[in-house]
């Protein structure tokens, strides 16, 4: 009651805190969307370079032995799900909430031709696509949290038919990514510089070259992955099994 | 925001091209009057602007137009309206910038329409100022004393002030901003501009506390979703990027 009360007589301090922690989760999701496919993408240098990465990002060098810990992929799916589950709820807010405003922005659109306010409503669609497109992808890593490698990924891709979800979950995060980091820009102009119009421009080029690169980045993989998994089918569930040992382990032998 | 003209206006025989003029007509007075386009030919002459051409439109052909005017020079504020999709000031844009002669007017949305391309801006601005409170609140507006001199001011911060103060309440910017046009209760950048250029006064008494009461919420600074159609419309060039930005980055320090 006494809250009720205060607010009353003062006005929430939550908005202002709303508006900060969606901009701080679009980053951190954003940050590590690119990590993310840069990681994926290694699988352009070979199965053994992917398959190198995704022990190491298991810790595997603080054991000895094959394989990693499975539980720190799993941490971090989780925790990108709360973050992205957080981030989801906050961006929500700003979504078009009846078919009057969805009829009205749309016209707007159409009026006005300009590219900023068109770029909203990629982020609006992207961001819808998301919610159930990323929520499966990250339930599929968080349950088979040990399954990230040459083969057992691409048979995820191919034989458990997950190929066209992660085609189009990559058109629409990166998509979402780059508008969402150029908008963070503007919206809190702490990187204008001199000349916040000379910025703009700027920003605006970096997120056309960074969408172009992870969109190419994330074609030629899903092309990878795809062409290994196709082959892989007869054989889906075997893992890979290097043939170079694993030389960076911090474990003592004995 | 016009861009440099660079064509030429008339032909070589020294006529001028026929402009079709596109103009959305509806009377909200006239009962049964429904929103309908009509099309006008006017011959174009050299540095014609579309309020020219509106008046002679008004003068030669249809006396019935309403539209709204008054300086004829970019400075009151008073005809903007929907240029080819873009909100603008009717008497700042040059028929030579529309290279294929085809020009459709609409009135500003956002606005109550009084009648074709005519809109009370000035019941918006009214309220946006009262909301807003855009008036400076300090300790002399209680007791006023005009044989006391007035406290001098840095020059760099009147040039500042200044440069927030050029905003002529066209609507331009409410027009064009999408969140404003989804959402009635946004304030919009006018309301945000005005904001800064008093906050940025000293003879303003009023602290950032005050300010977050008026524009901490999403119905404010944090109901802006960035979409920059105030900024890359204004007809003033009025900083609202910055400012937004600005504004945003204190309310959320406010404790």
């Amino acid at each position: 009651m006494k809250e009720l009360l205060k607010d009353e007589v003062r006005k929430s301090r939550m908005p202002a805190r709303l508006d900060l922690l969606q901009s701080l989760s679009g980053l951190v999701l954003g940050v590590f969307m690119w990590i993310h496919l840069v990681l994926v993408s290694s699988i352009l240098l070979g199965k053994g370079a992917m398959n190198g990465l995704s022990r190491f990002m298991e810790l595997s060098f603080l054991k000895e032995g094959p394989g990693g810990y499975p539980f720190v992929p799993f941490i971090i799916a989780f925790g990108v799900f709360l973050i992205f589950i957080l981030h989801a709820g906050l961006a929500m807010r700003k979504f078009p909430s009846t078919w009057r405003q969805n009829r009205i922005f749309r016209s707007h659109m159409k009026m006005m031709h300009h590219s900023d306010t068109n770029l909203w409503y990629v982020q609006v669609v992207t961001g819808f696509i998301m919610f159930f497109l990323g929520s499966v992808h990250l339930y599929v890593i968080m349950t088979n949290p040990g399954t990230i490698g040459p083969y057992a990924s691409a048979d995820r891709f191919v034989t458990d038919w997950m190929a066209p979800l992660f085609l189009i979950l990559l058109f629409a995060v990166e998509l979402h990514a780059a508008v969402g980091m150029y908008r963070l820009a503007i919206k809190w102009g702490i990187l204008d510089g001199e000349d916040p119009l000379v910025a703009r421009k700027k920003f605006k080029k970096v997120k056309n070259i960074t969408s172009v690169f992870f969109l190419t980045l994330g074609i030629l993989s899903w092309i990878v992955y795809v062409t290994i998994g196709v082959h892989h089918r007869d054989h889906a569930g075997e893992r890979y099994i290097s043939s170079v040992p694993a030389s960076y382990s911090f474990v003592m032998r004995g | 925001m016009s861009d440099p003209v660079t064509t030429q206006t008339g032909t070589p025989s020294g006529k001028g091209r026929r402009l079709k003029f596109h103009i959305l007509r509806f009377n909200p007075q006239l009962p049964g009057d429904t929103p309908r386009m009509q099309t006008f030919e006017v011959e174009e002459q050299s540095g014609m602007t579309i309020f020219i051409a509106l008046n002679e439109i008004r003068e030669r052909q249809d006396p019935s137009l309403q539209f709204d005017f008054v300086c004829r020079a970019g400075i009151c504020g008073s005809c903007g309206m929907v240029i080819n999709g873009r909100p603008d000031l009717a008497c700042r844009t040059l028929t030579a910038k529309f290279t294929d002669g085809e020009i459709t007017l609409l009135p500003l949305p956002a606005f109550e329409l009084i009648g074709d391309l005519s809109v009370n801006t000035g019941k918006f601005m009214r309220e946006m100022s009262e909301r807003i409170e855009s008036w400076i609140h300090g300790e002399g507006s209680k007791e006023c004393n005009y044989n006391i001199l007035e406290e001098r001011m840095d020059p760099d911060l009147a040039e500042a002030i200044y440069e927030l103060d050029r905003c002529i309440e066209c609507g331009c910017c409410i027009s064009a901003c999408g969140t404003k046009r989804m959402r009635e209760d946004f304030l919009g950048a006018v309301g945000f501009m005005h904001v800064a250029r008093f906050r940025l006064d000293t003879r303003d008494n009023r602290t950032d506390d005050d300010w977050y009461e008026i524009i901490g919420d999403d119905d404010g600074v944090f109901g802006c979703m960035s979409l920059m159609g105030c900024e890359d419309t204004c007809p003033k060039d009025l900083p609202h990027q910055t400012q937004i930005a600005f504004l945003r980055r204190k309310m959320v320090m406010v404790k």
